[in-house]
């Protein structure tokens, strides 16, 4: 194979999703010279020019902008002495690819986790009785306290235009919002989106039981909007083509969007598509890394040589790629030794549809993140250690767009044919939902591992995934269905349908839920039982930063996009501030 | 204004060096470079001479004259092939005069009418800008065709003693001296008077100074209704250089050839020179605006019936299928993202081609410093027939505040027939 070796850089940056281009403008607003790879192709406004992404067949049906299981596939199974099989088509969980990554057809729920949350462990230690919960339960606290972390979130919020209602500001709980939400140094960018009737109706029917419903934060912005990089957002429209589109409106904020067009004017930053690495290339004492190895658009091995690098892939992209690369130790479920691949965690939802023969919903105005939530069962705010069980759950009645294919019919309604298609006219913005996102706790033996048996094109083996339900989810899932349904018959609905796990449920690839994974490649205080450090910083290889949800030691109710930006700048500070003076491990072990 | 007042003492000075040879010139000063390089920014030298693909001022870019093709020369210092050989006399003669080295004429692609305003001491910074801040490139532009009797450059010469003064920039006595700084930006290197002053029967701008009603009145290059740019009344200062400096502002973006005039000179200025330039255009007297028949819809009619969507025309109809999900049903956009449509000079002008270029080809800002997002209108040659978007084009023209005339299927169709094979 014809073998290419670039001009040096002091960056590369595997990646160009959200934490590859917050990293990318950080790093080289402080002066370095970085170059992003990113393994997908690129993807200029022109590509999502109004009206071309709305067009539901091609985009949430056919995964127009998500990577093939050909690029990204893996293997699952449930257990470890079960044979993993590969994913042949995208379900629980769709990554992105190309330029902006899944940060391009994101929703745009843009939330933090409470204090609770990221203090999680603490909490359970206080909270429960030992022995309730499972033994094998691995969670474990993020290594920041709220009062370091908040200035990150803040900055975040405004890179994206977060629109909604404080909740906390400063200690001061502020009517409309949050009252569960950790104290915010500032409010929110941008009023909130327009409530829908759906939102109206579940906010008034949650709040007369006692509930603390807000509208759903949005990264889709409700105002024009300039954000701290100079980049512009515009008003949504309400289109309701969010969740797995890019935007036609530069109203959801995405790399594109909100930082791009920005770091692109900057002549020591550059990137290359369609290059798909394979390798972190390291010195032979293994305590650094010399440069990446990828395979470029012609299929030609390059080898990119560069002073910081930085894997800012999807989350199960970049566990591999360190398990490619002998970076850490890989993770053995038995002796509990090794972090590369521990504390994987993804996430369940559920929740009951409401037919309205008289109500008009008019889904088809709509932003993907319009909606509003509560968090009263959220850990530490309801009684969970009575219950046997740690977790919550966002309750939401969220309206994402009102496309037609998978329109939801009252149960009896046929499938096909003529008494479905009178199904569609009669029920076709009749109905709403009431949704759970939940918690996922990490457990010893879900874990991410290289797959023995099946190799991707080039002959490098697949990620494997270990992972199912244990009784703490499920149990979860029981109780959040009490509370949805007894919300959902308050509201008096002609007709209902619902869908929850059941004690005995097994994790269903096949069906959608969120791309929300975690974990594989965790933070944490020390390199025996995490694999980066504070500063997403690999304790073994130090100058390898790795962000993304990879980094979560367990998956808390709140979307992972706010974290991830917040943990990413906290890092990029750390490199900037302090590596760049000295470069060595930022935390001693 | 001290800035001003500098120019000018600079001058006396400038002179001196004129004479020099390049041989003999000894490295100049690097904030006289960076000067120069500033004032190449202000004249925008490289819209015309660098091409796509080709060194920064290598030239060859082809300007369709309408009497054949005039090719851009090659402006670097390069001894053969660029202008490495001219003394800074003779950079003078051709910036201000338009005769080349040779003694032959340049034809007034080049904006020498203009430039002709430009003091001393700025020739000598773009001297020493030209010969020292540029690489050298030995890129040969294609030569230059015209048409007989156009191809007999002597001509130029009658052309020049007819319609050119070469009378140095005279600030009035009134203005305060941001004024006259605006004055000499805009009249001189800005070249802002080449498309926004009608043009005679001879290609000759009608007007050469501020004191003439014609000037900066606005004209039509090829086609596309250039606006006015007297008074403003409009537009705020604030308003002026916000488009000059990020192609948006409150109203607007830009579109067409301003594009990268915005890229590639005014979103480089200094504030305090925009501002200036603002201050001129605004001291002018605005062209009267001309008592239009039709009768404005008003804001809330139109605002109602986009509303409602009832009973439809077709033009309403295709605004709201292709126009209202950024322009929105009130016309008026969001401020520095999507331009109003409400009001709008483009939308209002007497001549349609500007709007229904932009309907059919889409528009894009440019990224500057200041404002670096890329915000892309789409073009709907290929969603829309010459009909259709002649109806959307009448009912932009003619809801909300707007009063112009209706454009038709043929208006549209000629346009369209303008247009490169690409839309």
């Amino acid at each position: 194979m014809p073998h290419i070796t670039n001009d040096d850089v002091d960056v590369v940056i595997v990646g160009l999703g959200w934490a590859g281009s917050l990293m990318a403008i950080e790093l080289a607003q402080a002066g370095l010279k970085v170059r992003a790879l990113e393994r997908g192709p690129d993807r200029p406004p022109e590509d999502f020019a109004y009206p071309k992404p709305a067009d539901q067949y091609g985009y949430a049906t056919r995964n127009k902008v998500f990577a093939t299981p050909r690029d990204a596939a893996l293997t699952v199974r449930y257990k470890q002495d079960e044979t993993a099989l590969p994913t042949r088509k995208w379900g629980a969980f769709a990554p992105g690819t190309g330029v902006g990554g899944s940060g391009l057809h994101w929703t745009g729920v843009l939330i933090r986790p409470t204090p609770t949350d990221i203090k999680l462990k603490t909490y359970a230690d206080k909270a429960y009785k030992r022995g309730t919960l499972d033994a094998d339960m691995r969670i474990k606290d993020f290594p920041f306290t709220w009062d370091e972390i908040e200035p990150y979130y803040d900055f975040f919020d405004k890179v994206c235009g977060l629109s909604g209602n404080t909740g906390n500001l400063r200690g001061q709980v502020q009517p409309g919002g949050d009252p569960f939400e950790g104290p915010r140094s500032n409010p929110y960018p941008l009023p909130a989106l327009q409530d829908t009737l759906n939102c109206s109706m579940f906010a008034d029917t949650a709040r007369k039981m006692g509930y603390h419903p807000f509208p759903n934060p949005s990264a889709n912005v409700s105002q024009a909007w300039t954000n701290p990089y100079g980049a512009q957002l515009a008003p949504c429209n309400y289109c309701g083509y969010c969740s797995k589109y890019p935007c036609l409106n530069y109203s959801k904020a995405s790399p594109q969007t909100t930082i791009l067009d920005v770091v692109k004017r900057m002549p020591n930053f550059s990137y290359r598509v369609n290059a798909n690495v394979i390798r972190v290339d390291l010195h032979k004492d293994r305590k650094t890394a010399r440069g990446v190895t990828y395979i470029d658009e012609q299929g030609k091995e390059v080898f990119q040589p560069a002073k910081i690098v930085v894997l800012s892939s999807f989350q199960f992209a970049n566990v591999r790629l360190m398990l490619l690369s002998g970076i850490g130790k890989p993770y053995d479920p038995i002796s509990e030794t090794g972090t590369v691949g521990r504390n994987y965690a993804f996430l369940s939802n559920g929740g009951a549809t409401l037919f309205f023969k008289d109500k008009h919903f008019n889904p088809f105005a709509t932003a993907g993140a319009t909606g509003e939530m509560f968090n009263d069962i959220s850990p530490g705010n309801f009684d969970g250690p009575s219950l046997g069980f740690i977790g919550g759950a966002k309750i939401h009645s969220s309206q994402a767009t009102g496309a037609p294919i998978g329109t939801a019919l009252p149960p009896g309604t046929p499938s096909w044919g003529k008494g479905w298609k009178e199904g569609m006219v009669d029920w076709y913005g009749r109905s709403m939902k009431i949704s759970i996102t939940t918690t996922c706790m990490s457990y010893r033996g879900h874990y991410l591992d290289l797959d023995p048996r099946y190799k991707d094109p080039w002959g490098q083996p697949l990620l494997r995934m270990t992972f199912d339900w244990r009784e703490n989810e499920l149990k979860l899932q029981r109780y959040l269905r009490e509370i949805v349904l007894k919300i959902s018959k308050e509201m008096k609905p002609d007709a209902m349908s619902e869908s929850f796990l059941a004690l005995d449920s097994h994790w269903d690839i096949t069906k959608y839920v969120s791309t929300h994974n975690v974990g594989g490649a965790i933070m944490g205080t020390s390199p025996r039982d995490s694999a980066l450090n504070r500063y997403l910083q690999s304790w073994d290889v130090h100058n390898v930063f790795v962000p993304g949800g990879n980094a979560f030691p367990q998956n808390f109710q709140a979307n992972p996009t706010a974290t991830i930006g917040a943990i990413t700048l906290m890092a990029a500070d750390a490199i900037k501030k302090q590596y760049l003076k000295n470069p060595g491990p930022l935390v001693q072990a | 204004m001290t800035f001003f007042r500098s120019f000018l003492i600079a001058a006396t000075l400038g002179t001196a060096a004129a004479s020099m040879a390049p041989s003999a010139l000894a490295a100049s000063d690097p904030a006289l470079i960076q000067r120069g390089a500033y004032l190449a920014r202000v004249g925008d030298c490289m819209a015309c001479h660098s091409a796509t693909g080709k060194p920064e001022y290598s030239g060859g870019l082809a300007i369709d004259s309408g009497h054949g093709i005039i090719y851009s020369t090659n402006i670097t210092p390069d001894k053969q092939h660029g202008i490495g050989k001219y003394t800074e006399k003779q950079f003078a003669d051709a910036v201000r005069k338009g005769v080349r080295a040779d003694g032959q004429h340049l034809y007034p692609a080049m904006p020498y009418p203009n430039y002709g305003k430009v003091t001393d001491a700025d020739i000598h910074a773009l001297y020493a800008f030209f010969m020292e801040g540029v690489k050298p490139s030995n890129a040969q532009p294609p030569e230059t065709s015209m048409d007989f009797p156009f191809n007999l450059r002597w001509g130029m010469l009658a052309w020049n003693y007819v319609f050119t003064s070469d009378k140095p920039f005279q600030p009035r006595q009134a203005w305060t001296d941001q004024v006259k700084l605006g004055a000499y930006l805009v009249e001189g290197l800005g070249h802002c008077s080449s498309c926004h002053t009608p043009r005679g029967f001879a290609m000759n701008e009608k007007a050469d100074s501020s004191a003439d009603a014609q000037y900066l009145a606005g004209g039509d290059l090829n086609g596309w209704p250039v606006p006015s740019l007297r008074g403003m009344p409009q537009w705020t200062n604030q308003d002026i250089v916000d488009y000059l400096q990020t192609g948006r502002n409150r109203t607007a973006a830009v579109a067409g050839e301003m594009t990268a005039v915005v890229e590639h000179s005014t979103s480089h200025l200094r504030t305090t020179d925009l501002s200036a330039m603002a201050a001129y255009l605004k001291s002018l007297s605005p062209v009267p605006s001309q008592a239009a028949s039709i009768k404005p819809q008003g804001s809330d009619a139109t605002i109602r019936k986009l509303t409602a969507a009832k009973n439809l025309t077709l033009g309403e109809r295709l605004y709201l299928d292709n126009c209202a999900a950024c322009h929105f049903v009130t016309g008026k956009g969001a401020e520095r993202v999507f331009p109003r449509v409400d009001g709008a000079t483009v939308v209002n002008a007497d001549s349609p081609t500007a709007l229904v270029n932009v309907i059919l080809a889409g528009a894009r800002t440019p990224s500057t410093a200041k404002a670096p997002s890329i915000l892309v209108m789409p073009g709907f040659a290929h969603r829309m027939n010459d009909a259709e978007v002649a109806e959307l084009a009448t009912f932009l023209r003619q809801g909300w505040n707007n009063r112009a005339a209706p454009v038709s299927e043929r208006n549209v169709k000629a346009v369209r027939a303008s247009m490169t094979p690409a839309h």
